[in-house]
């Protein structure tokens, strides 16, 4: 195989690596889009807020703990104990829930049947109030997520393409696990969606909330129920992309990347998520790879919404969005 | 005039058609209705029986639809009682009216317009579903069996009302006749013990008039469901109803079977207009 083709395969491969990242935090934006009508701009801040209290779980940080300090004159920073994974991940999902209760109860319970900007506008709020309180819990160092995932190149593929093709192919572990995951979170999903009764709900409340009040449907469970999962697939995401790059507050800026993901498989699609993810993740590798040189580089920073603008013009409602039927 | 001695009647009783209408199942006992300063529903008593059509009509503004959604749970009266099979039901959320089994159309058709008519008509099933999200996400033992079950009496209920070409066309498609006839569909799949009609034949012409009341009365016939309804074509209210309630202005006005409320001097007053001199 020439090298050069091996090389671009390569790309193209790690370009899904990266999708499926991209993905992840799409989908939690899907989930409450489609059952609220909530564009949540605090998805990003979610996932971040998810991996600061993993980590802070995991290593047995007081929260609130420069709070505590400055007002009562101590020194605590460690309950001085650590917690396994599987039991922080559990306890994190529990403070997500709360956090999804907390958000229905103060936030958008008083502003049911608003207009969906004013709804937007409250999750902007949400997202500085929420990186604010991550900050005041657990500090704003740059922390190390290791939950035990495996990490580095993938020996097999690498010994096993180079025996094949004469080339040996770089993937990493981690990306891979991302990708299972993911696999394992949308298959869920959907099926969550299409066969049980809290899914079925979830779908009448996104559609008309009158109507699914005259059905037995209790908005308010709903809506506690979905950004949970939202909490959840944050958390998901949060996990990944902190064992990748590290838990920093930057992690929020990925759901900047989220959005031209969005506009391209459609804010109502879970698969729409997946799929976009993918392609906006293989188009900028590729790009990057095959134009990038000529243009200077950094292509990676612009590609994705110069893709998503593409899209708006062409095809508003995404690959895979509802389509907009109009009667006249 | 057989059905003057119907209200002093405790129990049971047959109908001239041969159903039978059996005791009282839900009683409004002097509800009022304010919004700010004005009186949407003025004192108003009525009982609907097991069984029966029940009927409220009433020029336009008289309070109809807020009666409705006094019943469904909509609108929270500032004063009165709502007793449903027996006690007094306290104030409810709408979600919670559905689940004690009553079930209802809207006026302006609330539908969810991206499912297909079966996915909608599944939704009536909702309140009927016991099993856990976890076994249903697994889709195993209990769980299918149930979804099985509720899939059955879908279908049966859109046999019924005859919508099966239509089963797996998204509800937006459809035309506003047909729409009427999926959101009926919907809440006949509930099994409710009450199905409350906010004018089922508004916007038709004759022959979808028809057809709805054909429904309705099968409905009513098969199941035995107690049925109450707004319409505002004082014809059809006639030929379909056993009893009716007569308002205007937020007041009750009459009363009782379509031959009384029909001869009553306010109702006529009511609808023709009188000269005030």
């Amino acid at each position: 195989m020439p090298e050069q083709l091996a090389f671009t395969i390569e790309v193209f491969l790690n370009g899904l690596m990266a999708g499926v990242l991209y993905a992840l935090v799409a989908l939690g934006f899907v989930l409450i889009y489609k059952a609220s009508g909530i564009f949540n701009y605090a998805q990003g801040v979610m996932a971040l807020f998810a991996a600061l209290t993993l980590v802070g779980i995991m290593e047995g940080q007081v929260p609130f703990g420069h709070l505590i300090n400055a007002i009562l004159g101590t020194e605590v920073h460690h309950f001085g104990w650590h917690i396994p994974a599987f039991l922080a991940i559990v306890l994190t999902m529990v403070v997500m829930i709360v956090l999804a209760y907390c958000v229905q109860r103060f936030v958008f319970r008083y502003l049911v049947g608003q207009e969906p900007i004013i709804l937007f506008m409250a999750t902007i709020g949400l997202a500085y109030f929420l990186e604010g309180v991550g900050d005041l819990m657990w500090g704003s160092e740059i922390k190390t997520l290791d939950v035990g995932l495996p990490q580095g190149i993938n020996v097999w593929i690498d010994e096993f393409t180079y025996n094949a093709t004469g080339y040996g192919f770089f993937i990493d572990n981690l990306d891979i696990v991302a990708s299972i995951v993911a696999a394992v979170l949308v298959i869920g999903l959907v099926m969550f969606a299409q066969y049980t009764k809290q899914g079925r709900a979830m779908r009448a409340v996104a559609d008309d909330h009158q109507a699914a009040l005259s059905v037995g449907v209790s908005l308010n469970f709903i809506w506690i129920l979905v950004w949970s999962l939202a909490g959840f697939v944050a958390l998901v995401a949060g996990i990944m992309w902190g064992a990748k790059s590290g838990v920093q507050f930057s992690l929020s800026l990925i759901a900047l990347k989220a959005l031209p993901v969005l506009m391209l498989g459609g804010f109502t699609s879970i698969p729409g998520a997946i799929v976009g993810g993918l392609i906006i993740g293989v188009g900028e590798k590729l790009f990057e790879f095959a134009v990038g040189p000529m243009v200077g580089g950094a292509t990676e920073n612009w590609f994705a919404y110069v893709l998503a603008l593409i899209f708006l013009v062409f095809r508003p409602q995404g690959l895979f969005g509802e389509k907009i039927i109009e009667r006249v | 005039m057989e059905r003057d001695s119907v209200k002093d009647q405790a129990d049971s009783y047959v109908t001239n058609d041969g159903r039978t209408i059996g005791p009282t199942v839900m009683e409004m006992k002097n509800i009022t209705l304010r919004f700010g300063g004005v009186e949407a529903i003025k004192d108003i008593s009525f009982d609907i029986r097991e069984g029966e059509i029940r009927a409220i009509i009433g020029p336009n503004g008289a309070g109809k639809s807020s009666m409705l959604n006094v019943i469904s749970g909509f609108y929270v009266p500032q004063e009165g009682e709502v007793w449903y099979k027996g006690a007094k039901r306290p104030p409810m959320k709408p979600y919670q009216v559905a689940q004690q089994g009553i079930a209802r159309t809207f006026q302006n058709i609330a539908l969810f317009e991206g499912m297909s008519v079966l996915d909608n008509v599944m939704t009536g099933r909702l309140t009927q579903m016991k099993t856990g999200m976890l076994a249903q996400s697994f889709w195993k033992g209990a769980a299918e069996r149930e979804e099985i079950e509720n899939r059955e009496i879908a279908e049966k209920v859109i046999d019924f009302l005859e919508i099966q070409a239509i089963r797996k066309t998204p509800v937006a498609r459809l035309p506003y006749g047909l729409k009427k006839r999926v959101e009926l569909a919907r809440a006949l799949a509930a099994e409710p013990t009450i199905l409350l009609l906010d004018e089922p034949m508004a916007g038709m012409n004759v022959e979808e008039k028809e057809d709805m009341s054909r429904f309705i009365l099968d409905v009513n016939d098969e199941f035995g469901t107690t049925i109450a309804l707004i319409e505002h074509d004082m014809g059809v209210v006639m030929d379909l109803s056993d009893r009716v309630v007569v308002m205007d202005y937020g007041r009750k006005i009459g009363d009782g079977s379509p031959d009384e409320v029909r001869n009553n001097q306010e109702v006529i007053d009511a609808y023709l207009g009188v000269a005030h001199d």
